[in-house]
């Protein structure tokens, strides 16, 4: 009994608004400061930026989002952020959180453990206005490793014969953590070579290379490592390790292109220790499986 | 043909006859970067050890150096040590040179120049070992 009377008392104290240590004179209990970063570089491409300040109520709960759409209705209806689903599915809520490229719709104002609460749009992106980056650069190099599959042997034009591409749950294992990635952008704001090479394709193109090449289903391998294996291309690549640091999705992009760089040089069948790794994380998966584990040669027929 | 044709024309051959000079890939030229470095380690090891055969400050003493040249083994881990050296040093030049700037001009400017300087090193640093080892003593 007396248990649950703890158990509830937590409970509770979880609910309450966030205590906010008083260390500015802006602050109130409850409430962070919100310094909003502002520029307008559509209307006046010499427009100076500046932060902006907005005193927010928070909950223990409240995101950065939410803090910022507060301020937005209450307070300046002009600051300008981009948001969809409010759920880190979407990718497009990324920006600077206190020095970090984060999601805003991902990070809760009581794990920031500051009263203030600075955002500024996400590094190596050009401003459109205020919080709102321009992607065109971004997309583009996702474009540019083609981030589809291909397959010559598919009869697509013939409808009739069509049948789905079987895979098994270990080639499935080499690339599904690297198909989680959500377009956000954290990688590519937080990688330095990024920052110096604008033709370097990033971490998050790179790791879709990845993902592409090692799928058992695409056929145009040799292809892909091309498109990559250039001046501005994956050598570039320093190996500072931020991309996989601020990625919400945990994919990982700077793995991806450690194991794609390994089938440059040679060194083949790296993509295998992700799926041993798997096999470690959880278990029981592949005995549980081991019954129905498809053979590949019953695949390829 | 108009003359801003011709001019193109003529920038395209020129472009075709730079881009000719970097026939590698640029995973071929990573690999020889890394090997040449790994090489590079060992050789440079062995002839720091050299200098432990003898008192220190007495292996570098002029005789005791030419003495050394004089010895082909010896001069051939130096032109090694030479040759690796500048591939493995000029290439990362051109890696940190190439991620300054990102126009064609720099890019085929920084190709050539790496490899004329290179080329340029290990002729000179050539030159040096086979002066020294036919030099006399006497
Ligand atoms: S790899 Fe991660 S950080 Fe980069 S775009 Fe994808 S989800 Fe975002
Ligand atoms: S709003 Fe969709 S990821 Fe944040």
């Amino acid at each position: 009994m007396n248990i649950f009377r703890k158990d509830k008392r937590k409970e509770i104290k979880n609910e309450l608004p966030l205590e906010v240590s008083n260390n500015t004179s802006t602050s109130n209990k409850g409430s962070v400061k919100l310094r909003v970063f502002r520029v307008n570089a559509v209307q006046n491409p010499n427009d100076i930026p500046h932060f902006d300040e907005f005193q927010v109520p928070v909950k223990r709960w409240t995101t950065v989002l939410d803090a910022l759409l507060d301020a937005k209705s209450y307070q300046d209806s002009s600051i300008g952020i981009r948001y969809s689903c409010r759920m880190a599915s979407c990718g497009s809520c990324g920006m600077k959180i206190n020095g970090i490229p984060r999601l805003a719709c991902y990070t809760k104002i009581s794990d920031l453990d500051t009263n203030t609460i600075t955002c500024e749009p996400l590094p190596n992106f050009p401003y459109i206005r205020d919080l709102v980056t321009d992607f065109s650069q971004f997309f583009n190099h996702h474009r540019s490793v083609m981030p589809f599959m291909q397959n010559k042997k598919a009869d697509i034009p013939n409808t009739n014969e069509l049948t789905e591409y079987k895979q098994s749950p270990q080639d499935l294992d080499k690339f599904l953590q690297f198909s989680y990635c959500i377009k956000c952008g954290l990688c590519y704001s937080a990688c330095p070579t990024v920052a110096t090479d604008v033709k370097f394709p990033g971490p998050q193109a790179l790791s879709q290379a990845y993902r592409y090449f090692a799928d058992s289903r695409d056929s145009d391998k040799s292809n892909r490592l091309k498109i990559i294996d250039t001046n501005h291309g994956i050598w570039r690549c320093h190996f500072a390790g931020s991309c996989s640091n601020v990625c919400p999705k945990g994919v990982d992009p700077a793995l991806g292109i450690q194991l794609l760089r390994s089938h440059l040089l040679g060194i083949s069948k790296s993509e295998k220790k992700i799926a041993q790794l798997q096999d470690r994380s959880t278990n029981t998966y592949r005995e549980e499986d081991g019954e129905e584990q498809i053979e590949k040669e019953d695949l390829k027929e | 043909m108009t003359s801003d044709n011709i001019k193109n024309s003529k920038n395209k051959k020129t472009t075709k006859w730079i881009s000719n000079i970097t026939l590698l890939r640029e995973s071929q030229i990573m690999k020889i970067h890394y090997i040449t470095g790994v090489a590079a380690l060992f050789v440079v090891a062995i002839h720091i050890l050299m200098r432990l055969i003898m008192p220190f400050n007495m292996s570098l003493e002029f005789e005791n150096v030419i003495l050394n040249y004089k010895n082909v083994f010896y001069a051939l881990l130096l032109e090694s040590i030479l040759v690796l050296i500048a591939i493995h040093g000029f290439n990362g030049l051109r890696v940190i040179l190439l991620e300054i700037r990102q126009t064609q001009i720099w890019e085929r400017g920084v190709n050539i120049l790496v490899i004329i300087a290179m080329i340029g090193i290990i002729a000179y640093g050539t030159r040096t070992i086979i002066i020294a080892n036919g030099l006399s003593l006497g």
